[in-house]
């Protein structure tokens, strides 16, 4: 999720920083004792040169202050600290088992804590290391771990809570690591303090116990002498067999508050003092406000101020409702632009002209495409286009900000906690330190709440008014004012030979963020090339659940189904045997068409579509059952198999399945945002509709563990449905989806 | 100046009578659990209780609401403290993922389970479809459902 995620801190710092030269990166453990005797073990990174600008997020006087993990009190206490923001991901849960897992902690005793919420442990230093690079992997740890990850990392262009990388990462690299490091140190000094040799001391629930003298005592008893003693770099992980916590269904640490009312969303924030405000952006991304008539506005009670931020008009007020009251009464004009020219019809006719005419940059290649189509049977084309998505997180876009006294604090819910905090400073021309972060819940994310856009506005607004701001978006504007899943046009063509089966695979669309191998294709077809045209628009975009993946996961599995409607094959078989040799793949192939009864009949109207796509490391194959005897796409059933190599909490992973099903179905089926007179036409739910209840198909998931590297949980359970449900229309039907969503189909579809 | 009960308790709320409930509910009672979703009624994380029937507050001006008993997130519980059997049943099916749409999801299940205490598919379609989950955990609030049902 780095697509446009660090915007804002990019365009500056990183610059600055990459002129000091080529930073070189070391992991390594740290422990130390900090006041109140408590050992904290921490796997950080090491700049190799400190005489940078990074230097002064390093803390001074110790390396171990760079970043931390854990932390282990005298009265045994023992306080995981997740450099990850919760969006509903279960993420605190597993980040904090694979931790104590590792550490034979006693979960039920366990404190998870946010980081960075207590300056010691600010993880700022490490993640800003690798928010700002932007480009670069997170650098830490690796040398202390096998270099599988460092490729993933590499692959991934990782960010901060995205990516689906926090298990995969943060988790297996930072969290187990930081576990087994803080037992070892654990076991030496209580093999030092009883005098007893190491091999005969067990652990087991945040305790130490030596049977030979029938003694046992609890891991805060030796903090101090543990943090005297110097870490192992390379600490044994278990082997799965040993695995108590990880691979068991954790309930989920978050849950309690959310069903009580009790859970803090950004939204939620109270500071002394706050007034709201609500502001409208220009309707045309890129626009500004040209004049402001605030004579109405002000006349509404509750209204204290209206201010012309250049890009937006802000009103702020007693509360929400007057706030709103006031925007709605304000006159503004904003200025004009060629964008105001840009419809859905000239936005994808300047991509079909950029397809035929526009500098093709070869993305991925394989064999010779110009030889394979010699021996071809058939050349088989087809085009496909998906329209602009909104992220529609249930809590629309907020922020509170107090900007006094030449200090800022920010509270929000953020998947980029330290860009949200650069990007702050430097719009208010403050060093990092003058500005404080509290993060909170986020009321969704998918992708949204890595662009700071709105913080920044808070901020500005409450510099700008004198108060604590409360900043609160409307629907529309959040709806409007997102940053959108590109609309993309792609064109394939594939040569057959006699049998239908492919002798190349062509492709070429118009854009291309993360990751990169999302367009690249899985099935064994000797010659391939896939091309990127570069035709952008003024519409603001951002990464959307899996990112690239969601367009090249429609795009790529339909057409693999044309082609095996062309050989005469269903899809399912077509697939088997382009899959052949790639056993992960078509286990979880076969998995999903057992689980979706694939050979079963079903009545008149309904029939399955499948599909297979693999993002984020984890394979996912889904089989959709539809029934289509009304006109209408009315889903019934979703099998889902997935293999994330290992689940560490498989019934939050199958939770992150369902959900990601859900989000890629709503899409399929209602999303679509397009443009009119170069603005968003769609405001609210009424025109920019939700899945619900009624409409929300029976989804079983099957979860396949298999001997590869942790894959993601957040996003690969999205790319495959848009594709198995438009798969499941064309055999219900003949009707070939090449457009989302389906209503654009012609056939009457969900409206 | 505007009267009503909140949770069992008289409240005088010194707000313009135009202001939706939702507003009242969370800037002025300071019960922030109920949600702001889109201002239009359409995905139910306002959901409160009014005399008992679950409404969206974000369109309930609070001049219609005036005398009314309002029930909230927070108003739910057992009078001995303990969950409602809708809020075990939620964490037994671990249907919350961000959250946010939950107070009004809850809100709206606990209404649905009084007045019908062994809901159908259908009378779950019926009663829920005006809540919007982002996160899709529809199947397990059905479930959810089904069991607080069942232990009702």
């Amino acid at each position: 999720m780095t697509d446009a995620a660090n915007t804002n801190v990019k365009k500056t710092k990183v610059k600055k920083e990459k002129k000091k030269g080529r930073w070189t990166r070391r992991g390594f453990i740290g422990a130390g004792l900090l006041a109140g005797g408590a050992l904290v073990v921490g796997v950080a990174i090491r700049p190799g040169d400190r005489t940078g600008d990074l230097a002064k997020y390093v803390a001074g006087d110790g390396e171990h202050l760079l970043t931390a993990w854990v932390k282990i009190a005298e009265d045994n206490t023992i306080t995981a600290i997740i450099p990850h923001g919760e969006m509903g991901q279960g993420i605190h849960t597993a980040l904090s088992a694979m931790l104590a897992e590792e550490m034979d902690a006693d979960w039920n005793a366990l404190d998870i804590m946010e980081a960075p919420a207590e300056p010691d442990y600010a993880n700022f230093p490490l993640v800003r290391e690798f928010a700002l690079g932007g480009k670069k992997p997170p650098g830490f740890v690796f040398d202390t771990l096998n270099g599988a990850f460092l490729g993933i990392a590499k692959k991934m262009n990782l960010q901060i809570t995205g990516g689906s990388t926090s298990v995969r990462l943060t988790g297996k690299s930072a969290m187990q690591t930081a576990g087994a490091a803080a037992r070892e140190l654990i076991v030496a000094a209580a093999a030092k303090d009883w005098d007893v040799p190491e091999g005969e001391l067990q652990t087991a629930n945040s305790r130490v116990i030596h049977k030979a003298s029938s003694r046992s005592a609890p891991y805060g008893q030796f903090a101090a002498t543990a943090a005297s003693m110097k870490p192992n770099l390379h600490p044994k992980l278990k082997s799965r067999k040993d695995y108590a916590l990880m691979g068991t269904s954790l309930p989920r640490v978050d849950i309690p508050s959310k069903v009580d009312g009790t859970a803090e969303f950004g939204i939620d924030a109270q500071v002394e003092g706050m007034k709201v405000a609500t502001v409208m952006a220009a309707p045309v991304h890129g626009e500004r406000v040209a004049s402001v008539n605030d004579a109405d506005a002000k006349a509404v009670p509750g209204v204290l101020s209206v201010h012309n931020m250049g890009g937006y008009v802000a009103v702020v007020a007693e509360g929400y409702w007057p706030a709103k009251m006031g925007l709605d009464s304000l006159d503004v004009e904003f200025t004009t632009s060629a964008a105001d020219a840009v419809s859905q019809e000239t936005l994808f006719a300047q991509y079909a002209e950029a397809l035929e005419t526009g500098k093709r940059k070869t993305v991925h290649k394989g064999g010779n495409v110009a030889k394979g189509r010699e021996g071809a049977a058939k050349i088989i084309e087809a085009e496909y286009a998906v329209p602009f998505l909104a992220h529609a997180c249930m809590e629309p876009m907020n922020a509170t900000a107090w900007v006094r006294d030449g200090k800022a604090d920010i509270w929000c819910g953020t998947q980029n906690p330290l860009g949200t905090r650069a990007a702050v400073a430097e719009s208010l021309e403050m060093d990092l330190d003058a500005v404080t972060l509290h993060t909170a819940f986020m009321g969704g994310g998918f992708g949204r709440r890595a662009i700071p856009d709105y913080a920044l506005q808070a901020a500005a607004l409450s510099k700008a008014s004198g108060h604590p701001i409360k900043l609160i978006w409307s629907r529309e504007e959040t709806t409007q004012q997102d940053h959108f899943r590109p609309a993309v046009l792609g064109r394939f063509a594939a040569a057959v030979d006699d049998e239908g089966m492919p002798l190349t695979w062509e492709s070429v669309f118009n854009h291309e963020g993360e990751p990169k191998e999302a367009s690249d294709i899985i099935y064994g077809i000797p010659n391939k090339k896939v091309e990127v045209v570069d035709s952008p628009s003024h519409t603001r975009l951002g990464p959307w659940r899996s990112v690239d993946h969601t367009q090249h996961g429609y795009f790529t599995e339909s057409f693999i189904e044309e082609l095996a409607h062309n050989a005469g094959q269903d899809g399912y078989a077509y697939r088997r045997a382009l899959l052949k040799g790639k056993p992960r793949f078509l286990k979880v192939l076969d998995a999903a068409a057992k689980l979706g009864k694939w050979d079963e009949a079903l009545p008149d109207g309904q029939a399955r579509g499948i599909s297979i796509v693999e993002s984020f490391a984890t394979i996912c194959a889904q089989v959709v059952t539809v029934d289509m005897s009304s006109g209408d796409p009315k889903v019934l059933h979703v099998a889902c198999a997935a293999d994330p190599g290992f689940a560490v909490n498989p019934d939050g992973f199958e939770a992150q399945m369902q959900s990601g099903i859900v989000y890629g179905l709503t899409a399929a089926l209602y999303g679509e945002i397009t443009l009119e007179d170069g603005a968003v036409a769609q405001s609210n739910f009424h025109d920019y509709e939700m899945l619900r209840m009624d409409q929300s198909p029976k989804i079983d998931t099957i979860i396949l563990t298999s001997d590869a590297p942790l894959g993601g949980g957040g996003e690969p359970g999205t790319p495959p449905i848009a594709p198995a449900l438009a798969n499941a229309v064309f055999n219900a039907t003949g009707k070939r989806v090449r457009k989302l969503p389906i209503r654009d189909l012609g056939t009457g579809a969900a409206s | 100046m505007v009267q009503l009960k909140i949770n069992g308790k008289p409240t005088r709320l010194d707000v313009d009578p135009n202001t939706p409930l939702l507003w009242a509910v969370r800037e002025n009672a300071g019960l922030v659990g109920t949600k702001f979703g889109c201002g239009i009624a359409m995905c139910g994380a306002c959901t409160v209780h009014v005399d008992g029937q679950p409404v969206r507050s974000c369109s309930t001006p609070l001049a219609e609401v005036e005398g009314a008993e309002i029930t909230t997130i927070e108003g739910i519980k057992n009078p001995d403290g303990t969950l409602h059997a809708v809020q075990e049943a939620w964490i037994k099916h671990q249907v919350p993922q961000c959250g946010y749409c939950q107070s009004g999801q809850i809100m709206s299940a606990v209404a649905l389970l009084r007045d019908t205490p062994n809901p159908s598919d259908d009378d779950i379609d019926a009663a829920m479809s005006g809540n919007v989950c982002r996160c899709g955990m529809y199947d397990r609030i059905r479930a959810a459902i089904k069991t607080a049902a069942k232990g009702a």
